[in-house]
């Protein structure tokens, strides 16, 4: 299985050393082992020290742990990079001008080039939204795109992500602990920063605060709280960006507008941050039973005296049954061919495809429309008969359900194990800022599926990460 | 600052300064068992009146021995006041503010209760109890280094320096009246060597055994003892100290809001009673009775700056 059919960010065909990873392998080479693991141990103390951990869904509450870590980092060349970064600029773009269509005109559908039933009857369609355009006409103002590389041209799109990635925290830190661990060859070689990350987080939020604010806008991350897996890159982002950080029961509405409850009274709130899904946000709009949100919220929200980041309803642009039509969403706004590609995937409701998904399965990935976490999934290649025997019961039971692809030949890295330096399939995911501007961070969080073999990166299924380093020319 | 994040910090700090004084109450009631064979239990089950758990302790252990007393105090997760559920809820009130907090003080306190919670308790019992004990009391230090030395002086400092001040009062007069409890075997005993040298151990609960000799210049005496951890302000543990700490962190407060709060008012008139107060007053009405009255009203003052500044 593992021959040398995989693409190796470190490696040309022949086994010479790609030319962006030159002193980057000179310098791995010369570490003993003892010095590798001398560093791994190192990095694991300042992340648990730090409290960089995450609470594994299903685990005890207060089980935390933390993500692996891996020494070795991914390296961009400068000219990869630009094209990368135009790639997910035309489709971050595209995407929000397909939200802003759906929630007003829905010319697209009127085109014919999606279907409405896909649209309306889609668990993800907002119709609360309807008629109204936020601040700036922006949807989705944070993202993270992932990315799997196959060859040395060859990015494909996984998931736009387009609700509330997460992950930036990992980029941030691990860029910290490289920084702190080799110092040595942060002189050698000239990365791009990613410190700006929170600064530039703040200037997005500044720049989509309500028209009706005038003065500096109080913005605040709101959290489900402690317990949420995401809590320490919550509290981490407030931090960084000099916000508040809030839980739903410090905020409140009164006629329309959004306070926080402060040691002095109630202070006026503009942009929230939020890290809370849309179901959740507003039990008087959406589930009525939610605990987390903040009854009234929508209706300040559409009122324009407060600006919510994302947008509700922008789960309906990153539905992987919507996700095939990406490609056809760019050139429809746009008027540009795709820069990036679309994985294929096949539709299980037509017949023909779905008796070839049938007949393949031990060679595709099937995945839950509405799943994520790199749960409810099955790789083909790694599973077995009885699981591809249940899939393929569930499949013929509510064949919309999923989306099936190719198994994708996921570019592997270089990574530190216990045997040594060996190779492990990695993925990356960029992260978007969307405001007054487009802010694409150099780089992004990888992700290194840390079993041999594997092709699943989730942190939930044994997944690291790796410092990502975009070189400057 | 959100209320509930004054909340946070006035209780974290509240928490740790409670795990030190647990350890610190153990030391007492650990150091007078071993000082009159036969008596252990007496002085254990003293403790825990002190510390209003004897109720909570009886329902669970049967014995009252080192063992199961230092298990209950230290460990057990049951007992709301036991160094680990303290440094659990400070954790827990930490993590609910790491925004305001630093780094150096989260990493402090996660530094200690990650430690903490892998002790094994039978490997730090008998011999070691003394020395572990230490270990909590250094790990408190180092998590106030790290609060005075990194945190901003802004609101969110006087907070949990407000809550330090109310829970050490809190607990110095738990350690005091720890004597109350520990009742002499023949009222004749009253300044004989047991009864001055179970004041001792109240003095070396509260780090104070040396620092008596430089103020009074004198033997330990009951009555000066009492002095001490009461009334002197130069003590850094006394109810006097702790109640000025407490109403200067409220100026400070009415100082950063420019405007005064409900609940200075109280702790000024709290601070001015142990200015004015004198020993004569304290122990013809009884220390016992004085101790629970100041309690009362400490508990009054910790409720009425919830109120000022809007906890939840």
């Amino acid at each position: 299985m593992s021959e040398k059919k995989y693409f190796d960010e470190m490696l040309n065909a022949d086994g010479s050393i790609r030319e962006p990873y030159r002193i980057l392998a000179d310098w791995v080479q010369a570490q003993p082992k003892s010095a590798l693991k001398q560093l791994a141990a190192d990095a694991e103390t300042i992340f648990r020290r730090l409290g960089i951990t995450f609470a594994v869904y299903g685990d005890d509450a207060s089980t935390e742990r933390l993500i692996p870590f891996d020494v070795i980092p991914r390296v961009i060349s400068a000219a990869e990079w630009r094209r990368l970064e135009k790639g997910i600029e035309q489709r971050v773009k595209a995407l929000n001008m397909f939200l802003h269509d759906l929630y007003h005109n829905q010319d697209i559908i009127r085109a014919g080039r999606i279907p409405e039933k896909l649209i309306i009857q889609n668990e993800a369609f907002c119709p609360q939204m309807m008629g109204f355009t936020p601040p700036r006409g922006i949807y989705s103002h944070i993202i993270g795109v992932d990315l799997v590389r196959t060859g040395p041209d060859d990015f494909y799109v996984l998931e736009d992500n387009l609700r509330t990635p997460s992950g930036v925290s990992y980029m941030l830190e691990d860029r910290e602990a490289m920084m702190h661990l080799v110092p040595d060859l942060f002189h050698k070689l000239k990365v791009a920063p990613v410190e700006n990350y929170p600064e530039n987080l703040r200037r997005t939020l500044e720049s989509v605060s309500p028209d009706t604010c005038d003065g500096a806008p109080n913005i605040v991350v709101l959290t489900p709280g402690i317990y949420n897996s995401a809590y320490f890159e919550h509290s981490f982002l407030a931090d960084q960006m000099g916000a508040t950080l809030c839980e739903g029961h410090d905020l409140f509405v009164e006629n329309g507008k959004v306070y926080m409850r402060t040691t002095l009274g109630p202070e006026r709130v503009h942009v929230i941050y939020r890290r809370i899904d849309d179901d959740y946000l507003d039990p008087l709009t959406f589930k009525p039973d939610s605990m987390l949100g903040v009854p009234g919220l929508f209706d300040a929200y559409r009122a324009g005296n407060v600006t919510l980041v994302n947008a509700p309803g922008t789960g309906i642009a990153d539905d992987k049954a919507v996700y095939t039509y990406v490609p056809q969403i760019i050139e429809f706004y746009l008027g540009e061919k795709p820069i990036l590609k679309n994985v294929p995937t096949y539709n299980c409701s037509n017949d023909d495809e779905r008796a070839y998904v049938l007949d393949n399965l031990a060679d595709l990935v099937v995945k839950e429309v509405h799943g994520s976490g790199g749960y409810g999934m099955l790789v083909g290649p790694a599973s077995t008969k009885k699981m591809r025997a249940e899939f393929t019961d569930k499949i013929k039971a509510r064949p919309d359900n999923y989306i099936v692809q190719p198994t994708l030949a996921l570019s592997t890295c270089p990574t530190f194990t216990d045997k040594g330096i060996s190779p492990r399939h990695v993925d990356l995911r960029p992260f978007v800022l969307v405001g007054d501007k487009v802010r694409i961070t150099p780089g992004g969080l990888t992700r290194v599926a840390l079993k041999p073999g594997s092709l699943v990166v989730n942190s939930s299924q044994g997944g690291g990460t790796k410092d990502t380093w975009v070189l400057e020319d | 600052m959100l209320g509930r994040s004054a909340a946070n910090l006035f209780w974290m700090s509240r928490y740790v300064e409670r795990a030190e004084n647990m350890a610190r109450l153990l030391d007492v009631g650990y150091r007078m068992s071993l000082t009159e064979r036969g008596e252990e239990s007496e002085h254990l089950l003293s403790m825990l009146q002190a510390a209003e758990a004897e109720e909570a302790f009886a329902a669970k252990h049967d014995v009252i021995d080192v063992a199961n007393v230092a298990h209950f105090m230290l460990f057990d997760m049951d007992n709301p006041s036991s160094v680990k559920s303290s440094l659990f809820n400070a954790r827990t009130n930490a993590k609910s503010v790491r925004t305001e907090i630093t780094i150096d003080m989260w990493e402090s306190l996660n530094g200690t209760w990650l430690e903490f919670s892998q002790v094994q308790p039978r490997h730090v019992m008998g011999n070691k109890l003394p020395s572990f004990l230490q270990s909590i009391k250094q790990s408190s230090n180092q998590f106030r280094g790290a609060l005075l030395g990194t945190l901003m002086r802004t609101d969110g400092f006087a907070f949990a320096q407000a809550g330090n001040f109310i829970e050490r009062a809190d607990n110095t007069a738990r350690i005091l009246d720890v004597k109350y409890y520990v009742l002499l075997p023949r009222a004749s005993m009253v300044g004989s060597d047991v009864d001055i040298q179970q004041w001792t151990m109240i003095l070396r609960a509260a780090s104070a055994h040396r620092a008596y000799r430089h103020i009074y210049h004198d033997r330990y005496k009951a009555w000066n003892i009492a002095d001490f951890l009461i009334f002197r302000k130069e003590m850094p543990r006394s109810l006097a100290f702790c109640v000025t700490s407490v109403s200067a962190m409220l100026a400070m407060l009415d100082q950063i809001y420019g405007e005064p709060s409900a609940c200075h008012d109280e702790a000024i008139k709290m601070a001015q009673l142990l200015t004015t107060g004198t020993m004569d007053s304290v122990f013809s009405g009884g220390l016992h009775e004085y101790l629970v009255a100041f309690m009362d009203s400490n508990n009054r003052l910790s409720n009425a700056i919830s109120e000022s500044y809007n906890f939840y």
